[in-house]
């Protein structure tokens, strides 16, 4: 196999690891920030931590995956983003910490107000990596400053740009959206039907940010006129899907809604990283300077052996996965009885 | 303050701490695993008791493991950038192999494991807590396989033309002897902390006359694995000492405090050096003993730190090779005098359950307790020991840690994160130790039940 096969063949296996960990993750960071909104009592709030109780740390190790993979394969790629994104990053660590304690840890003891705490540690552990994540992803588009060391050269504000907000405050309301989907198909009863009234009103702040998103990208970013993969009719395809999903949480089809916010997931990291082909950091000091698959990426023996490995252990896992949620598929119950804790 | 100490500083605090509690997860997922087995072949109701109690232990303790483990993941990229586009060719594989075939498993198969009781097959239930075991001890093999390459470097050339070590013999990787003594070392580490947190917790219910069956039970498996374990450690820590005689002649002069060349080599049993932890000044020393522990031979010679420094000074340039002595040196002494009672302590504790009334026993009051904090200073003292050992290098021979670190980080950023770090874990710890207590001590009956304080209260109750 030839060197530039195998570097685009991981530049797609990576973008495949962020789109199962937008569509997984993004539910049960979704999940999570609801939590303490739309569970009442604590049974209800144990029913909506159930919803993703025995997925959520297999959905987490996708993004796990991705950080390895882009070791692996683009150590350059890995070394730039994540020392350039320092910051960023710590506090995304920080919300994953507080998140996965607190699922272990809430129904451990009784104490109202130890729960309580743990509840928001949820929320905002939540909250956190949606919002710096989708601002890093926004910035990654707009490119940022990189000197010819492949040394990003600005701060955590280089990341707080309009176009990095919105992207994260993007990533948040879509990840609610698709939370409260989520949650509609898994839960029953009254539970369910107050999840349902609210994501009519989070549709609303979705499909203004995905749309304010949209218009901002021609602005901000060059990936429009530097297109390397043409996308086709991908970008407007994901703004349409989600802007349909009304229908269905409408006509009480919580099925097509989820797997319509889930598909925008894919759609929209599709379209991202078609556009930024073959780069994948761009730099703004100096597109001479951005990094690519080819200059990012490890050695061809390197690539070789991953790929083998890959080819091997993916679709194992795969396959495990998809068995564990379909082993969990039945609705979750307020009922106490058949709560686990 | 100075951004490569501040980085060393957060490696060393993260990884320990992390350290400090996967060991147990590999031990402990074992132990569930087997009684689960036995309750699964004999229907002995106490098996089933046993598996709820120390699983319910485990999982309070696997949490910890999981959340700290990703800031380990993301560390090399944040922290060490010039590390992971040097050596990332080759570090980056066994990583990423690590999530893909280890980390997808445990955490998978966990949630199966919690949540499936009652609601699929036994037999898939049972498999369930195996895949956990096997998928966290496959998680430390290929991590000690990257990190042994760390300490061994194989299979790589040097590109000059991109200026970066890359791997031309993924075997040689996965094969690096350094690595598998490490894998046995530190997997017979966690069983020995599994055994002697099984003792601790037994006694203290044998002592209270709680559940005698049950703790009795617990009590002899944990003597006889630990006895097991801690002599694996041991042998295991025997191996890699010969390994490091040839591999990394400066790590085993410094961890004995041998200045000139010795041969054959005597054993330190006290040295007292100066201040900078350069210098000897006072020393009592066993004749031998050294030479034995080195090279299975008691007349070999062993190398002091002023040859091995001159040597590395031609090899590789001016600079100073010479590790801190005193943390090499007390390291592992308290590794090693740890490994060695715990050998005894559990022999003892086996030979005790053959007698009908141990558990009446004034020992019982305080040793297995005392005991517990054995398995986890020796632990982080042999890491502490193997990491610091190896300075300068961050990959021995190859690199130097001042030339690892991210360049584009400041003592602000460092300082944020420190504390950060620093903060959140401590809050980890205290919430950790609570619930670890507040179960141990509930026992087995209250483990059958999903909260220990049953009629969870109501939050935010507003309907
Ligand atoms: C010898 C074993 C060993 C060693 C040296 C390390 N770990 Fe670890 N790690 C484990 C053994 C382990 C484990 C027992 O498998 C854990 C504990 C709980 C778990 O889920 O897996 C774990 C957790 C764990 C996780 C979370 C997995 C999940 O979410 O399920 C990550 C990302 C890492 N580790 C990564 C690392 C890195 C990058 C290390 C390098 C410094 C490291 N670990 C040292
Ligand atoms: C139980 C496991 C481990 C413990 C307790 C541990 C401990 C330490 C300590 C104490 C240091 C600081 C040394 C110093 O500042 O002089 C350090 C450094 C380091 N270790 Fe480890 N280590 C462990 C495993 C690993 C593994 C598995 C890897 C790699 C996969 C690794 C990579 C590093 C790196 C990159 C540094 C920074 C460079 C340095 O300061 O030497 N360590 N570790
Ligand atoms: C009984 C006597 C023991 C001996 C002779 C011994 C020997 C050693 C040696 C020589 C090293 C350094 C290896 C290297 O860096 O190349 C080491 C590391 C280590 N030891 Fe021990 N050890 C003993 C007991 C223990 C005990 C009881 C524990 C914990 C329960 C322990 C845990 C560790 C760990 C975690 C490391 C670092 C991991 C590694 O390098 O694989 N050791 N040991």
């Amino acid at each position: 196999m030839s060197y530039e096969f195998l570097q685009t063949l991981w530049f797609i296996l990576i973008a495949v690891l962020w789109i199962g960990f937008f569509f997984l993750e993004g539910f049960d960071f979704g999940v999570g920030m609801l939590l303490p909104f739309m569970g009442r009592k604590d049974e209800e709030r144990r029913a909506v931590i159930n919803t993703i109780g025995s997925v959520w740390d297999g959905n987490e190790v996708w993004l796990l995956t991705a950080g390895g993979a882009t070791f692996a394969a683009f150590p350059h790629w890995y070394a730039t983003m994540f020392s350039g994104f320092y910051l960023a990053l710590f506090l995304v660590l920080i919300g994953l910490i507080l998140r996965g304690i607190a699922f272990e840890y809430r129904s451990k003891d009784s104490n109202p107000k130890w729960r309580r705490t743990f509840d928001w540690m949820i929320a905002v552990g939540s909250f956190l990596p949606s919002l710096l994540l989708g601002a890093a992803f926004a910035n990654l588009a707009r490119g940022v400053p990189i000197n010819q060391d492949m040394m990003y050269t600005g701060n955590l504000f280089t990341l707080l740009n309009p176009y990095g907000l919105i992207g994260g405050m993007t990533m948040v309301s879509v990840f609610l959206l698709h939370g409260a989907n989520f949650l509609t198909l898994k839960l029953e009863g009254k539970l369910r039907d107050r999840v349902r009234e609210a994501s009519k009103k989070l549709y609303i702040a979705a499909a203004v940010m995905v749309v304010l998103l949209a218009a901002t990208t021609y602005v901000y970013t060059d990936i429009t006129t530097k297109i390397g993969i043409d996308p086709g009719i991908i970008p407007i395809a994901s703004v349409v899907i989600l802007l349909s999903t009304i229908l269905f949480i409408n006509r009480k089809m919580e099925g097509w809604a989820f797997i319509s916010t889930g598909v925008r997931f894919v759609l929209t990291q599709v379209a991202f990283f078609t556009l930024m082909f073959p780069r994948v950091m761009i730099s703004s000091t100096n597109p001479e300077w951005s990094l690519t698959i080819s200059n990012a990426s490890s050695s061809q023996y390197t690539l070789t052996v991953m790929s083998i490995v890959a080819l091997i252990f993916v679709p194992v896992v795969l396959a495990y996965q998809g068995w564990s949620y379909y082993m969990f598929r039945k609705r979750i119950s307020t009922d106490k009885k058949s709560l686990v804790y | 303050m100075d951004p490569i100490l501040l980085s060393r500083l957060q490696f060393a605090l993260t990884t320990i701490y992390h350290w400090l509690f996967v060991p147990l997860t590999l031990g402990l997922g074992w132990f569930v695993a087997f009684m689960q087995t036995r309750f699964y072949q004999t229907r002995d109701e106490t098996w089933r008791k046993m598996t709820k109690f120390w699983g319910k232990l485990f999982l309070i303790n696997f949490a910890i493991g999981v959340v700290t483990g990703i800031v380990q993941e993301f560390q090399f990229g944040m922290n060490w950038s010039e590390y992971s586009r040097y050596v990332g060719d080759i570090f980056g594989a066994p990583l990423a192999i690590e999530a893909l075939l280890a980390f997808f498993m445990e955490s998978t198969f966990l949630g199966v494991w919690i949540f499936g009781e009652g609601r699929i097959p036994e037999k898939v239930h049972l498999a369930s807590i195996w895949l956990v075991a096997i998928g966290s001890n496959l998680s430390a093999v290929w991590i000690l396989i990257a990190n042994g390459w760390m300490q061994h470097p194989v299979g790589y050339i040097i590109n000059e033309s991109t200026g970066r070590a890359e791997l031309v013999d993924f075997l040689a990787l996965i094969t690096n002897e350094k690595a598998w003594v490490f894998v046995w070392h530190t997997l017979a580490d966690g069983l020995a902390m599994a055994s002697f947190l099984i003792l601790a917790i037994s006694a203290y219910h044998l002592v209270r006359k709680q559940n005698m069956a049950f703790f009795k039970r617990s009590f002899q498996m944990g003597a006889l694995a630990g006895l097991i374990a801690s002599t694996l450690v041991f042998l295991g820590g025997h191996t890699m000492g010969q390994f490091m005689y040839e591999s990394q002649p400066m790590k085993l002069a410094a961890l004995e405090a041998i200045w000139e060349t010795e041969q054959p080599a005597s054993f330190s049993l006290l040295t007292i050096g100066d201040l900078s932890g350069k210098r000897e000044v006072w020393s009592i020393r066993i004749p031998y003993v050294m030479s034995s522990l080195a090279c299975n031979d008691f007349s070999c010679e062993v190398r002091g730190v002023h040859e091995i420094q001159m040597q590395y000074e031609q090899q590789y340039g001016p600079g100073d090779y010479i590790p801190l002595m005193v943390v090499t040196y007390w390291t592992f002494r308290i590794m090693m005098a740890f490994g060695f009672i715990m050998m005894g302590a559990s022999a003892w504790f086996l030979y005790a359950t053959r007698k009908k009334n141990y558990e009446k026993a004034k020992w019982m009051k305080y040793v297995p307790i005392g005991a517990l904090t054995l398995p986890y200073l020796a632990n982080a003292s042999g890491w502490i020991l193997t990491e610091m050992g190896r300075q300068p290098w961050i990959v021995f021979g190859l690199l130097k840690v001042e030339d690892a670190v991210s360049p584009n980080l400041t003592t602000v950023d460092l300082l944020i994160s420190l504390i950060g770090y620093t903060a959140v874990y401590g809050s980890l710890a205290a919430a950790m130790v609570y619930l670890m207590k507040k179960y141990a001590i509930a026992g087995p009956d209250a483990a059958l039940h999903e909260s220990v304080d049953a009629a969870p209260g109501r939050v935010g109750a507003q309907d």
